[in-house]
């Protein structure tokens, strides 16, 4: 019973894929999007470490990934573990200064450097493209073989082949006795130094861990549609991040995917059936769910399941 | 009640994909699809609106169909700050909705980053607002209705160069736009034997103009040449005249987006006198420039159509002339040649398309900030004709 739910999302992903073979751009940005807010929840949701920033590091991995494409890398695989690595480095190197502080002080500490890294990205325009964008961006084939397309075939089984190989390995890691630790410190961070566990240490992991994943959506975004812009730093990302984290429920992997889709479908219906109200309706829904639906989406689902057969 | 919510959320959650999944809808007549991407919503909305009603006006002061296919326009909105969601948008419009022409397109990255579809999808793409010179390059697919920055400044050095005036500081915003037109009002102004005395930028976001316009008074030129986003012209020009650099002597001029026509009139009396180029004003006196108020007055009563409205006016012209030409055939290579070197009379006077660049050659006006009948107006009284994008 519990492997078959595990499956259902995969399934879903993959049914979706058949069912509407004209809708992949959309899809591939629900991807993109579910792992960007994994990383979110595992620095948010498990870690208990509230950021405003986090664009900063998808932005960098976005083009990270996006100038080696330009400058004749175009190999989509290792093009994901450089925008890994870069963004992991910055993430270490920028935590000291997020953790340093109580929970208020650091949120505004990520808030300065996502400001302070778009408005970088904006001034350094011989190398971003500035506010114009990153232009000339090729892409290799995915494996030698599989040309990213028109119809977005390619890009949408390659985001979700990422997304489902990082999140069972997040999967694993919130599970493993430093996945408890994390949520030992986040559980009451009071504690846990006298229990031994070497807090800094532990949130500063987490910390570049969950900015190695952002790292890795952006350089996803920048490979699928071969393009990087400073809207990929922006403030606007974190926020919706954040609301697809909300939405679909912290602190648990799956509430990351359900909200992404959520969000995002929900997004691209409404500003389809009215181009000009729809951020009105979003956020009407936006707020019934945060009075009626505790838990997010994810929880109104474990409220329907049987007991014992959620996760 | 809670289980009447939570029902009431998965029917809604469960309705979602269906609705998505929904085929196009069957056309009768075999219509010809444009996707139209715009930013409806966020900062530049209304670029979006005055795009958007100036093809529904376009398109009911014309005959429904062309070489037998009815032009039917699917909008989407692209918020105008996010390229991705723009190209997204595009691909979608080309794989889901089969349109046969994309148009649109209010920001330079937005245009950039959709130019790959077209060129993969062999699409033509009009681009009815974005201005920077780079964009046609990017594919060749894209024709431009709009203008270039370029093609307004240079005309505008070149008349103050010719009109008594031999030194001008430049205020910019700092962001490319900006620092494209100080480049280009350099350039031809210098050329044309005037002096920049000094360059100044302005910071984009909230800027104090204050010690800025101290600092031109002091200089002293003959003129301050402007370029700001169209909506900061109001309060850089009221400073201008509080500062008493009116009465100093300094002559204030610019490009005409600063004094755009859907706000200019609510700028006040400090904008009177002020001189700028464009390619359009709504005051243009013309048979088509009536014809394009009375039609765009019957669809957005409360807007006054500016140099937006009049790009996307123009797109549909363009892309229903080539239509005829094909003869109803919608291949979009054909379609693109029949668009080069297409020359036609529009509310904004007479115009063509470069069949080198696939850019606008306009007639740039020179006009002069005026009060009629309670209104402000800019008023065309010279004009420098055929103007290419010089970039």
């Amino acid at each position: 019973m519990r492997v078959l739910l595990h499956a259902v999302p995969w399934l879903a992903a993959i049914a979706a894929y058949f069912l509407m073979p004209e809708r992949l751009p959309l899809l591939s940005s629900i991807a993109i999007a579910a792992l960007f807010t994994v990383s979110l929840d595992l620095i948010v949701g498990y870690a208990g470490v509230v950021t405003l920033g986090q664009a900063a590091f998808f932005g960098a991995g976005a083009y990270t990934a996006g100038l080696l494409a330009q400058n004749g890398w175009g190999e989509p695989l290792s093009g994901l573990l450089a925008a890994a690595a870069v963004a992991a480095v910055l993430g270490l190197v920028t935590a000291p200064l997020v953790l340093r502080s109580g929970a208020l002080a650091g949120l505004m500490v990520t808030l300065g450097l996502g400001l302070m890294l778009y408005e970088a990205a904006n001034k350094a325009a011989a190398i971003t493209g500035g506010a114009d964008g990153l232009q000339g961006v090729e892409v290799w084939p995915v494996l030698g073989v599989f040309r990213f397309d028109l119809y977005g075939q390619t890009a949408y089984l390659y985001s979700l082949a990422v997304l489902f190989v990082l999140f069972w390995l997040a999967k694993l890691i919130v599970a493993s006795p430093y996945g408890l630790s994390l949520r030992g410190i986040n559980g009451n961070p009071r504690r846990a130094p006298a229990l031994g566990v070497p807090v800094k240490t532990r949130l500063t992991v987490a910390y570049a861990l969950a900015a190695a994943y952002a790292g890795v959506a952006g350089a996803l975004l920048a490979q699928t549609t071969a393009f990087v812009s400073l809207d990929a730093l922006s403030f606007q990302r974190s926020a919706d991040g954040l609301l697809m984290l909300v939405l679909g429920g912290l602190g648990s992997l799956y509430g990351a995917l359900i909200g992404a889709a959520a969000f995002t479908l929900a997004h691209h219906a409404l500003s389809e059936a009215s181009p000009i109200f729809w951020q009105f309706w979003l956020g009407i829904a936006l707020i019934a769910l945060a009075l009626y639906g505790r838990g997010g989406l994810m929880g109104l689902l474990r409220k329907l399941m049987p007991r014992g057969a959620g996760s | 009640m809670t289980t009447l919510t939570r029902r009431a959320a998965i029917l809604s959650a469960a309705a979602l994909p269906a609705a998505l999944a929904r085929p196009a809808l069957a056309q009768s007549g075999d219509p010809f699809r444009i996707g139209l991407v715009l930013p409806m919503t966020g900062p530049f909305a209304s670029t979006g609106r005055q795009i958007d009603a100036a093809i529904k006006a376009w398109l009911r002061a014309n005959p429904a169909a062309v070489a037998g296919k009815r032009l039917e326009i699917l909008l989407r909105d692209d918020t105008g700050v996010a390229p991705d969601v723009t190209r997204r948008l595009a691909q979608e419009l080309v794989v889901r909705e089969r349109v046969r022409a994309l148009a649109g397109f209010g920001l330079t990255p937005l245009a950039l980053s959709a130019a790959p579809i077209a060129t993969e999808a062999k699409v033509p793409m009009i681009v009815m607002a974005a201005a920077t010179s780079i964009i046609p390059q990017r594919s060749p697919y894209i024709v431009r209705t709009s203008f270039t920055l370029p093609q307004a400044v240079r005309p505008m050095a070149e008349w103050a160069a010719k009109n008594g005036i031999k030194s001008v500081v430049t205020m910019v915003t700092d962001f490319a736009p900006g620092l494209d037109s100080e480049k280009a009002f350099k350039e031809a102004f210098s050329a044309a034997g005037g002096n920049v005395v000094a360059e100044i930028r302005t910071p984009l976001r909230n800027p104090d103009y204050a010690p800025f316009l101290q600092r031109v008074r002091d200089l002293k030129p003959d003129a301050l040449f402007i370029f700001v986003p169209s909506g900061e012209g109001s309060a850089l020009i009221k400073q201008f005249s509080e500062r008493g650099l009116k009465e100093a002597g300094i002559r204030l001029i610019g490009t005409g987006d600063v004094l755009d026509d859907d706000i200019l009139n609510d700028m006040g009396d400090a904008v009177l006198g002020a001189v700028t180029s464009h390619h359009y004003s709504t005051a243009h006196e013309s048979r088509e420039n009536a014809a394009f108020r009375e039609a765009f007055k019957a669809v957005a009563p409360d807007m006054r159509p500016n140099f937006m409205a009049v790009g996307g006016w123009d797109g549909m012209h363009l892309l229903a002339e080539a239509l005829r030409r094909t003869n109803g055939d919608v291949d979009g290579t054909k379609l693109v040649e029949a668009m080069k070197g297409q020359s036609w009379t529009s509310p904004r006077g007479p115009v063509s398309i470069d069949p080198a660049t696939r850019e606008m050659v306009q007639d740039i006006y020179i006009r002069r900030t005026e009060r009629r009948d309670g209104q402000l107006w800019n008023v065309e009284f010279d004009k420098i004709q055929g103007v290419k994008d010089a970039a």
